[in-house]
Protein backbone atom coordinates (compact mmCIF):
# COMPACT_ATOMS: atom_id res chain seq x y z
CA UNK A 1 0.00 0.00 0.00
CA UNK A 2 1.40 3.15 -1.00
CA UNK A 3 2.95 5.41 1.90
CA UNK A 4 1.63 8.30 1.41
CA UNK A 5 -2.60 6.45 1.80
CA UNK A 6 -0.98 5.19 4.82
CA UNK A 7 0.17 8.48 6.23
CA UNK A 8 -3.02 10.46 5.21
CA UNK A 9 -4.91 8.01 7.00
CA UNK A 10 -2.84 7.99 10.76
CA UNK A 11 -3.49 11.80 9.74
CA UNK A 12 -7.33 12.22 9.26
CA UNK A 13 -8.01 9.50 12.18
CA UNK A 14 -5.43 12.20 14.50
CA UNK A 15 -7.30 15.18 12.85
CA UNK A 16 -10.61 13.69 14.02
CA UNK A 17 -9.60 12.58 17.80
CA UNK A 18 -8.35 16.30 17.83
CA UNK A 19 -11.08 18.13 15.93
CA UNK A 20 -13.98 15.79 17.92
CA UNK A 21 -12.58 16.36 21.43
CA UNK A 22 -11.41 20.43 21.56
CA UNK A 23 -13.99 21.67 18.22
CA UNK A 24 -17.51 23.31 19.34
CA UNK A 25 -20.67 20.97 19.15
CA UNK A 26 -24.40 21.90 18.79
CA UNK A 27 -25.99 21.55 22.23
CA UNK A 28 -28.91 18.66 22.33
CA UNK A 29 -31.16 17.51 24.71
CA UNK A 30 -30.29 14.04 25.84
CA UNK A 31 -26.89 14.09 24.47
CA UNK A 32 -25.14 17.01 25.20
CA UNK A 33 -21.26 16.56 24.39
CA UNK A 34 -21.28 12.84 24.40
CA UNK A 35 -22.61 13.73 20.54
CA UNK A 36 -18.37 13.20 20.19
CA UNK A 37 -18.75 9.93 20.33
CA UNK A 38 -20.25 10.17 16.73
CA UNK A 39 -16.78 10.72 15.38
CA UNK A 40 -15.77 7.48 16.85
CA UNK A 41 -18.59 5.10 17.17
CA UNK A 42 -20.20 6.01 13.93
CA UNK A 43 -17.36 5.67 11.91
CA UNK A 44 -16.72 2.20 13.50
CA UNK A 45 -20.05 0.68 11.63
CA UNK A 46 -19.15 2.95 7.76
CA UNK A 47 -15.95 1.30 8.65
CA UNK A 48 -17.32 -1.89 9.04
CA UNK A 49 -19.23 -1.44 6.28
CA UNK A 50 -16.81 -0.84 3.68
CA UNK A 51 -15.07 -3.63 5.02
CA UNK A 52 -17.49 -6.14 4.92
CA UNK A 53 -18.43 -4.48 0.83
CA UNK A 54 -15.14 -5.51 0.21
CA UNK A 55 -15.35 -8.81 1.74
CA UNK A 56 -18.04 -9.53 -0.67
CA UNK A 57 -16.32 -8.10 -3.54
CA UNK A 58 -13.63 -10.71 -2.74
CA UNK A 59 -16.01 -13.75 -2.66
CA UNK A 60 -17.68 -12.50 -6.09
CA UNK A 61 -14.47 -12.11 -7.65
CA UNK A 62 -13.41 -15.75 -6.48
CA UNK A 63 -16.18 -17.92 -7.39
CA UNK A 64 -15.90 -16.29 -10.91
CA UNK A 65 -11.89 -16.90 -11.23
CA UNK A 66 -11.26 -19.73 -8.11
CA UNK A 67 -7.93 -17.81 -7.91
CA UNK A 68 -7.05 -18.40 -3.93
CA UNK A 69 -5.99 -14.27 -3.05
CA UNK A 70 -9.57 -13.30 -4.24
CA UNK A 71 -10.76 -15.79 -0.88
CA UNK A 72 -7.60 -14.60 0.74
CA UNK A 73 -9.06 -11.13 0.27
CA UNK A 74 -12.48 -12.12 1.71
CA UNK A 75 -11.42 -13.81 4.83
CA UNK A 76 -9.26 -11.62 5.61
CA UNK A 77 -11.70 -8.77 4.96
CA UNK A 78 -14.41 -10.17 7.11
CA UNK A 79 -11.52 -10.97 10.15
CA UNK A 80 -11.66 -6.93 10.47
CA UNK A 81 -14.65 -6.39 9.65
CA UNK A 82 -15.64 -8.33 12.70
CA UNK A 83 -13.09 -6.11 15.05
CA UNK A 84 -14.40 -3.44 13.66
CA UNK A 85 -18.50 -4.56 14.20
CA UNK A 86 -16.87 -5.20 17.76
CA UNK A 87 -15.63 -1.89 18.05
CA UNK A 88 -18.55 -0.08 17.36
CA UNK A 89 -20.65 -2.53 19.37
CA UNK A 90 -18.12 -1.29 22.53
CA UNK A 91 -18.40 2.35 21.63
CA UNK A 92 -21.92 2.15 21.12
CA UNK A 93 -22.24 0.46 24.28
CA UNK A 94 -20.36 3.20 26.23
CA UNK A 95 -22.26 5.66 24.64
CA UNK A 96 -25.89 4.08 25.58
CA UNK A 97 -24.82 3.69 28.70
CA UNK A 98 -24.67 7.70 29.28
CA UNK A 99 -27.50 8.40 27.27
CA UNK A 100 -29.86 5.56 27.36
CA UNK A 101 -29.26 4.53 30.70
CA UNK A 102 -28.18 0.72 30.07
CA UNK A 103 -25.37 -0.14 28.41
CA UNK A 104 -27.57 -2.76 26.36
CA UNK A 105 -31.43 -2.06 25.60
CA UNK A 106 -33.63 -3.13 23.66
CA UNK A 107 -33.69 -1.40 20.40
CA UNK A 108 -33.81 -2.80 16.54
CA UNK A 109 -30.23 -1.54 15.46
CA UNK A 110 -28.51 -3.08 18.25
CA UNK A 111 -30.35 -6.39 17.72
CA UNK A 112 -29.52 -5.93 14.23
CA UNK A 113 -25.94 -5.49 14.63
CA UNK A 114 -25.77 -8.13 17.28
CA UNK A 115 -27.55 -9.89 14.18
CA UNK A 116 -24.90 -9.33 12.22
CA UNK A 117 -21.87 -10.25 14.05
CA UNK A 118 -23.65 -13.61 14.64
CA UNK A 119 -23.86 -14.14 11.06
CA UNK A 120 -20.29 -13.31 10.29
CA UNK A 121 -19.14 -15.46 13.23
CA UNK A 122 -20.75 -18.53 11.53
CA UNK A 123 -18.88 -17.72 8.34
CA UNK A 124 -16.07 -18.10 10.61
CA UNK A 125 -17.25 -21.43 11.73
CA UNK A 126 -18.58 -22.76 8.37
CA UNK A 127 -14.57 -22.08 6.90
CA UNK A 128 -13.43 -23.99 10.00
CA UNK A 129 -15.88 -27.02 8.86
CA UNK A 130 -13.96 -27.73 5.47
CA UNK A 131 -10.39 -29.02 5.04
CA UNK A 132 -10.38 -28.64 1.05
CA UNK A 133 -8.69 -25.59 0.34
CA UNK A 134 -11.10 -25.32 -2.82
CA UNK A 135 -14.19 -26.31 -1.73
CA UNK A 136 -13.72 -23.98 1.48
CA UNK A 137 -13.36 -21.06 -0.29
CA UNK A 138 -16.40 -21.56 -3.14
CA UNK A 139 -18.56 -22.76 -0.12
CA UNK A 140 -17.56 -19.61 2.49
CA UNK A 141 -17.78 -17.16 -0.56
CA UNK A 142 -21.15 -18.20 -0.85
CA UNK A 143 -21.87 -17.50 2.84
CA UNK A 144 -20.46 -14.48 2.22
CA UNK A 145 -22.66 -13.10 -0.71
CA UNK A 146 -25.47 -14.20 1.68
CA UNK A 147 -24.05 -12.64 4.62
CA UNK A 148 -23.61 -9.22 3.08
CA UNK A 149 -27.19 -9.12 2.03
CA UNK A 150 -28.28 -9.92 5.11
CA UNK A 151 -26.29 -7.32 7.01
CA UNK A 152 -27.98 -4.86 4.99
CA UNK A 153 -31.09 -6.17 6.44
CA UNK A 154 -30.19 -6.50 9.57
CA UNK A 155 -28.79 -2.73 10.05
CA UNK A 156 -30.89 -0.78 7.53
CA UNK A 157 -34.08 -2.38 6.89
CA UNK A 158 -35.31 -3.39 10.49
CA UNK A 159 -34.66 -0.45 12.36
CA UNK A 160 -36.90 1.88 9.96
CA UNK A 161 -39.59 -0.48 10.81
CA UNK A 162 -40.05 -0.79 14.15
CA UNK A 163 -39.88 1.73 16.57
CA UNK A 164 -36.43 3.05 17.74
CA UNK A 165 -34.07 4.88 20.23
CA UNK A 166 -31.56 5.01 17.48
CA UNK A 167 -31.54 8.80 15.71
CA UNK A 168 -32.25 8.29 12.16
CA UNK A 169 -34.81 5.18 12.75
CA UNK A 170 -38.15 4.44 14.15
CA UNK A 171 -39.38 7.66 13.69
CA UNK A 172 -36.79 9.89 15.31
CA UNK A 173 -34.96 12.32 12.70
CA UNK A 174 -31.77 11.49 11.59
CA UNK A 175 -28.75 12.75 12.38
CA UNK A 176 -28.16 14.38 8.87
CA UNK A 177 -30.79 16.25 9.04
CA UNK A 178 -30.39 18.64 11.54
CA UNK A 179 -27.78 17.52 14.13
CA UNK A 180 -24.79 17.66 11.68
CA UNK A 181 -23.61 21.54 11.59
CA UNK A 182 -21.50 22.80 9.30
CA UNK A 183 -18.42 22.14 12.20
CA UNK A 184 -18.96 18.34 12.45
CA UNK A 185 -19.07 17.51 8.81
CA UNK A 186 -16.17 18.86 8.40
CA UNK A 187 -14.98 16.18 11.69
CA UNK A 188 -16.71 13.47 10.57
CA UNK A 189 -16.54 12.86 6.87
CA UNK A 190 -12.14 12.74 6.93
CA UNK A 191 -12.63 10.45 9.79
CA UNK A 192 -15.00 8.10 8.06
CA UNK A 193 -12.46 8.14 5.10
CA UNK A 194 -9.18 7.96 7.59
CA UNK A 195 -10.97 4.79 9.65
CA UNK A 196 -12.07 3.29 5.82
CA UNK A 197 -7.68 3.85 4.80
CA UNK A 198 -6.65 2.31 8.35
CA UNK A 199 -8.89 -0.50 8.09
CA UNK A 200 -7.41 -1.30 4.03
CA UNK A 201 -4.38 -0.65 5.63
CA UNK A 202 -4.55 -3.94 7.73
CA UNK A 203 -6.53 -5.83 5.66
CA UNK A 204 -3.32 -5.35 3.19
CA UNK A 205 -1.01 -6.29 6.07
CA UNK A 206 -2.99 -9.32 6.68
CA UNK A 207 -3.21 -10.23 2.94
CA UNK A 208 0.88 -10.47 3.19
CA UNK A 209 1.16 -12.23 6.35
CA UNK A 210 -0.68 -14.44 4.81
CA UNK A 211 1.14 -14.99 1.37
CA UNK A 212 4.64 -14.75 2.99
CA UNK A 213 2.76 -17.75 5.34
CA UNK A 214 2.08 -19.52 1.98
CA UNK A 215 5.49 -19.15 0.51
CA UNK A 216 6.98 -20.62 3.44
CA UNK A 217 4.60 -23.11 4.87
CA UNK A 218 3.72 -24.36 1.31
CA UNK B 1 -38.02 -22.17 -20.92
CA UNK B 2 -41.37 -24.10 -21.01
CA UNK B 3 -38.89 -27.22 -20.86
CA UNK B 4 -37.10 -25.74 -17.62
CA UNK B 5 -41.04 -25.43 -16.46
CA UNK B 6 -41.95 -29.19 -17.27
CA UNK B 7 -38.35 -29.84 -15.48
CA UNK B 8 -39.19 -28.68 -12.22
CA UNK B 9 -43.29 -29.47 -12.53
CA UNK B 10 -41.47 -33.17 -12.55
CA UNK B 11 -39.30 -33.02 -10.33
CA UNK B 12 -41.69 -31.12 -7.82
CA UNK B 13 -44.03 -34.39 -8.25
CA UNK B 14 -41.32 -37.00 -8.12
CA UNK B 15 -40.53 -35.70 -4.39
CA UNK B 16 -44.05 -35.14 -3.41
CA UNK B 17 -44.42 -38.67 -5.05
CA UNK B 18 -41.74 -40.36 -3.28
CA UNK B 19 -42.55 -38.89 0.03
CA UNK B 20 -46.26 -40.55 -0.16
CA UNK B 21 -44.82 -43.93 -0.81
CA UNK B 22 -43.24 -44.22 2.43
CA UNK B 23 -43.92 -41.21 4.29
CA UNK B 24 -40.68 -41.60 6.77
CA UNK B 25 -40.12 -38.15 6.98
CA UNK B 26 -43.70 -36.35 6.75
CA UNK B 27 -44.67 -38.59 9.42
CA UNK B 28 -41.88 -37.97 11.40
CA UNK B 29 -42.14 -34.41 11.00
CA UNK B 30 -45.84 -34.56 11.88
CA UNK B 31 -44.93 -36.41 15.11
CA UNK B 32 -42.51 -34.04 16.24
CA UNK B 33 -44.88 -31.15 15.46
CA UNK B 34 -47.71 -32.44 17.31
CA UNK B 35 -45.54 -33.75 20.01
CA UNK B 36 -44.29 -30.23 19.99
CA UNK B 37 -47.39 -28.34 20.63
CA UNK B 38 -48.57 -31.39 23.15
CA UNK B 39 -45.73 -30.30 25.25
CA UNK B 40 -46.63 -26.96 25.40
CA UNK B 41 -49.96 -27.95 26.23
CA UNK B 42 -49.09 -29.62 28.87
CA UNK B 43 -46.65 -26.41 29.91
CA UNK B 44 -49.17 -23.59 29.63
CA UNK B 45 -52.48 -25.06 29.12
CA UNK B 46 -53.91 -21.87 27.75
CA UNK B 47 -52.01 -18.95 26.40
CA UNK B 48 -54.46 -15.94 26.80
CA UNK B 49 -51.65 -13.12 26.05
CA UNK B 50 -52.00 -12.67 22.01
CA UNK B 51 -47.78 -11.98 21.81
CA UNK B 52 -46.95 -14.99 23.38
CA UNK B 53 -49.40 -17.15 21.95
CA UNK B 54 -47.98 -15.83 18.43
CA UNK B 55 -44.52 -16.35 19.35
CA UNK B 56 -44.84 -19.44 20.59
CA UNK B 57 -46.47 -21.15 17.63
CA UNK B 58 -44.02 -19.84 14.84
CA UNK B 59 -41.19 -21.17 17.49
CA UNK B 60 -42.49 -24.49 16.87
CA UNK B 61 -42.33 -23.94 13.15
CA UNK B 62 -39.16 -22.47 12.86
CA UNK B 63 -37.84 -25.74 14.61
CA UNK B 64 -40.39 -27.97 12.65
CA UNK B 65 -39.00 -26.09 9.62
CA UNK B 66 -34.91 -26.69 9.99
CA UNK B 67 -35.81 -30.58 11.02
CA UNK B 68 -37.79 -30.82 7.37
CA UNK B 69 -35.29 -28.80 5.38
CA UNK B 70 -32.68 -30.14 6.67
CA UNK B 71 -33.14 -33.81 6.39
CA UNK B 72 -34.09 -33.28 2.63
CA UNK B 73 -31.05 -32.91 1.67
CA UNK B 74 -28.54 -34.35 4.03
CA UNK B 75 -30.17 -37.83 3.70
CA UNK B 76 -29.39 -37.90 0.07
CA UNK B 77 -26.76 -40.23 -1.26
CA UNK B 78 -24.16 -39.90 -3.41
CA UNK B 79 -25.28 -41.86 -6.36
CA UNK B 80 -28.52 -39.53 -6.57
CA UNK B 81 -26.41 -36.70 -6.20
CA UNK B 82 -24.22 -37.46 -8.95
CA UNK B 83 -27.24 -38.77 -11.08
CA UNK B 84 -28.80 -35.62 -10.45
CA UNK B 85 -25.50 -33.69 -11.45
CA UNK B 86 -24.82 -35.05 -14.71
CA UNK B 87 -28.64 -34.78 -15.92
CA UNK B 88 -29.94 -32.01 -14.60
CA UNK B 89 -29.77 -27.87 -14.74
CA UNK B 90 -28.81 -26.52 -11.16
CA UNK B 91 -31.39 -23.58 -11.46
CA UNK B 92 -34.02 -26.25 -11.78
CA UNK B 93 -33.07 -28.18 -8.78
CA UNK B 94 -32.70 -25.47 -6.25
CA UNK B 95 -36.19 -23.88 -7.57
CA UNK B 96 -37.96 -27.71 -7.21
CA UNK B 97 -36.59 -27.96 -3.99
CA UNK B 98 -37.99 -24.83 -2.77
CA UNK B 99 -41.28 -25.40 -3.80
CA UNK B 100 -40.83 -28.80 -2.66
CA UNK B 101 -40.20 -27.51 0.51
CA UNK B 102 -42.55 -24.25 1.26
CA UNK B 103 -45.04 -26.98 0.15
CA UNK B 104 -44.26 -29.34 3.06
CA UNK B 105 -43.74 -26.56 5.55
CA UNK B 106 -47.18 -25.41 4.30
CA UNK B 107 -49.13 -28.31 4.96
CA UNK B 108 -47.27 -29.16 8.44
CA UNK B 109 -47.82 -25.63 9.30
CA UNK B 110 -51.82 -25.60 8.76
CA UNK B 111 -51.39 -28.96 10.65
CA UNK B 112 -49.93 -27.55 13.41
CA UNK B 113 -51.76 -24.31 13.90
CA UNK B 114 -55.26 -26.91 13.68
CA UNK B 115 -53.87 -28.87 16.58
CA UNK B 116 -52.13 -25.73 18.27
CA UNK B 117 -55.56 -23.87 17.81
CA UNK B 118 -57.23 -27.02 19.44
CA UNK B 119 -55.17 -27.43 22.28
CA UNK B 120 -54.16 -24.12 23.26
CA UNK B 121 -56.67 -21.99 21.68
CA UNK B 122 -57.30 -19.90 18.71
CA UNK B 123 -56.56 -16.47 19.87
CA UNK B 124 -56.82 -15.13 15.75
CA UNK B 125 -59.17 -12.29 14.78
CA UNK B 126 -58.26 -11.90 11.11
CA UNK B 127 -57.77 -15.36 9.36
CA UNK B 128 -56.75 -14.64 5.97
CA UNK B 129 -54.26 -12.12 6.81
CA UNK B 130 -52.93 -14.79 9.27
CA UNK B 131 -52.70 -17.49 6.66
CA UNK B 132 -51.24 -15.17 4.35
CA UNK B 133 -47.99 -14.37 6.25
CA UNK B 134 -48.33 -18.32 7.12
CA UNK B 135 -47.73 -18.62 3.17
CA UNK B 136 -44.91 -16.01 3.08
CA UNK B 137 -43.35 -16.89 5.77
CA UNK B 138 -42.53 -20.22 5.32
CA UNK B 139 -42.12 -19.65 1.59
CA UNK B 140 -39.54 -17.29 2.79
CA UNK B 141 -38.42 -19.81 5.79
CA UNK B 142 -38.12 -22.63 2.97
CA UNK B 143 -35.96 -20.91 0.60
CA UNK B 144 -33.21 -19.78 2.86
CA UNK B 145 -33.05 -22.93 4.31
CA UNK B 146 -32.96 -24.99 0.98
CA UNK B 147 -29.69 -22.72 0.43
CA UNK B 148 -28.60 -23.03 4.38
CA UNK B 149 -29.09 -26.76 4.01
CA UNK B 150 -26.83 -26.56 0.73
CA UNK B 151 -24.22 -25.50 1.96
CA UNK B 152 -24.47 -27.36 4.67
CA UNK B 153 -24.01 -30.14 2.91
CA UNK B 154 -21.38 -29.45 1.07
CA UNK B 155 -19.43 -28.61 4.33
CA UNK B 156 -19.66 -31.88 5.62
CA UNK B 157 -23.41 -32.83 6.19
CA UNK B 158 -23.54 -31.75 9.67
CA UNK B 159 -27.00 -31.35 11.16
CA UNK B 160 -25.99 -28.71 13.59
CA UNK B 161 -24.30 -26.75 10.52
CA UNK B 162 -27.79 -26.30 9.33
CA UNK B 163 -28.56 -24.40 12.56
CA UNK B 164 -25.82 -23.11 13.31
CA UNK B 165 -25.97 -21.25 9.72
CA UNK B 166 -29.25 -20.41 9.65
CA UNK B 167 -30.34 -19.10 12.75
CA UNK B 168 -28.50 -15.65 12.79
CA UNK B 169 -29.52 -15.43 8.92
CA UNK B 170 -33.45 -16.41 9.94
CA UNK B 171 -33.86 -13.47 12.67
CA UNK B 172 -34.93 -11.03 10.08
CA UNK B 173 -37.58 -13.13 8.54
CA UNK B 174 -38.84 -14.10 11.64
CA UNK B 175 -39.03 -11.09 13.25
CA UNK B 176 -41.30 -9.15 10.24
CA UNK B 177 -43.50 -12.73 10.19
CA UNK B 178 -44.10 -12.61 14.00
CA UNK B 179 -44.95 -8.54 13.53
CA UNK B 180 -46.91 -9.45 10.98
CA UNK B 181 -49.16 -12.49 11.92
CA UNK B 182 -49.09 -11.00 15.71
CA UNK B 183 -51.16 -8.22 13.49
CA UNK B 184 -53.30 -10.61 12.32
CA UNK B 185 -53.87 -12.21 15.85
CA UNK B 186 -55.08 -8.87 17.11
CA UNK B 187 -57.38 -7.93 14.59
CA UNK B 188 -55.92 -5.09 12.77
CA UNK B 189 -56.80 -3.26 9.25
CA UNK B 190 -54.32 -4.50 6.47
CA UNK B 191 -53.99 -0.73 5.98
CA UNK B 192 -51.63 -1.26 9.15
CA UNK B 193 -50.10 -4.18 8.16
CA UNK B 194 -48.86 -3.37 4.67
CA UNK B 195 -45.41 -2.10 5.70
CA UNK B 196 -44.35 -5.69 6.68
CA UNK B 197 -46.16 -6.96 4.34
CA UNK B 198 -43.92 -5.19 1.69
CA UNK B 199 -41.05 -5.92 3.64
CA UNK B 200 -41.98 -9.72 3.80
CA UNK B 201 -42.60 -10.00 -0.22
CA UNK B 202 -38.85 -8.13 -0.53
CA UNK B 203 -37.08 -10.72 1.86
CA UNK B 204 -38.83 -13.28 0.10
CA UNK B 205 -37.74 -12.20 -3.59
CA UNK B 206 -34.32 -11.40 -2.25
CA UNK B 207 -33.98 -14.89 -0.83
CA UNK B 208 -35.25 -16.75 -3.93
CA UNK B 209 -33.37 -14.93 -6.33
CA UNK B 210 -29.86 -15.43 -3.97
CA UNK B 211 -30.76 -19.11 -3.60
CA UNK B 212 -31.14 -19.25 -7.79
CA UNK B 213 -27.85 -17.03 -7.88
CA UNK B 214 -25.39 -19.08 -5.16
CA UNK B 215 -26.94 -22.90 -5.81
CA UNK B 216 -24.79 -23.34 -9.15
CA UNK B 217 -21.81 -22.65 -7.59
CA UNK B 218 -22.18 -25.05 -4.77
CA UNK B 219 -23.94 -27.44 -7.54
CA UNK B 220 -20.21 -27.91 -9.12
CA UNK B 221 -18.68 -30.90 -7.21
Amino acid sequence: MKNWLKFLGVLLVLYSIAGGLLLQVPRLPILHETIRNLYFHVTMWFAMMAVFIASMYGSIRFLGSSDMKHDILAVESARVGMIFGILGLLTGMVWANYTWGAPWVNDAKLNGAAGTMLVYAAYFLLRNSVDDEQKKARISAVYNIFALVMMFVFIMVLPRMVDSLHPGNGGNPGFGTYDLDKVMRLVFYPAVVGWIIIAGWIINIRIRMQKVKELVFG
Amino acid sequence: MTNKLRQIQTLVKKEIVSEWRQKYAFSGLLLYVIATVYICYLSFKQVIDPATWNALLWIILLFAAVNAVAKGFLQESRGLQLYQYVLLDPLVVIVSRIIYHAGLLFVLAVIAFLFYALFIGNLVQDLPMYLTGMILGVTGLSSLLTLISAIASRAGGNAAMVSILGFPVLIPLLITVIKFTKNAVDGIDWSVNLQYLFVLFALNIIMVILACLLFPYLWRE
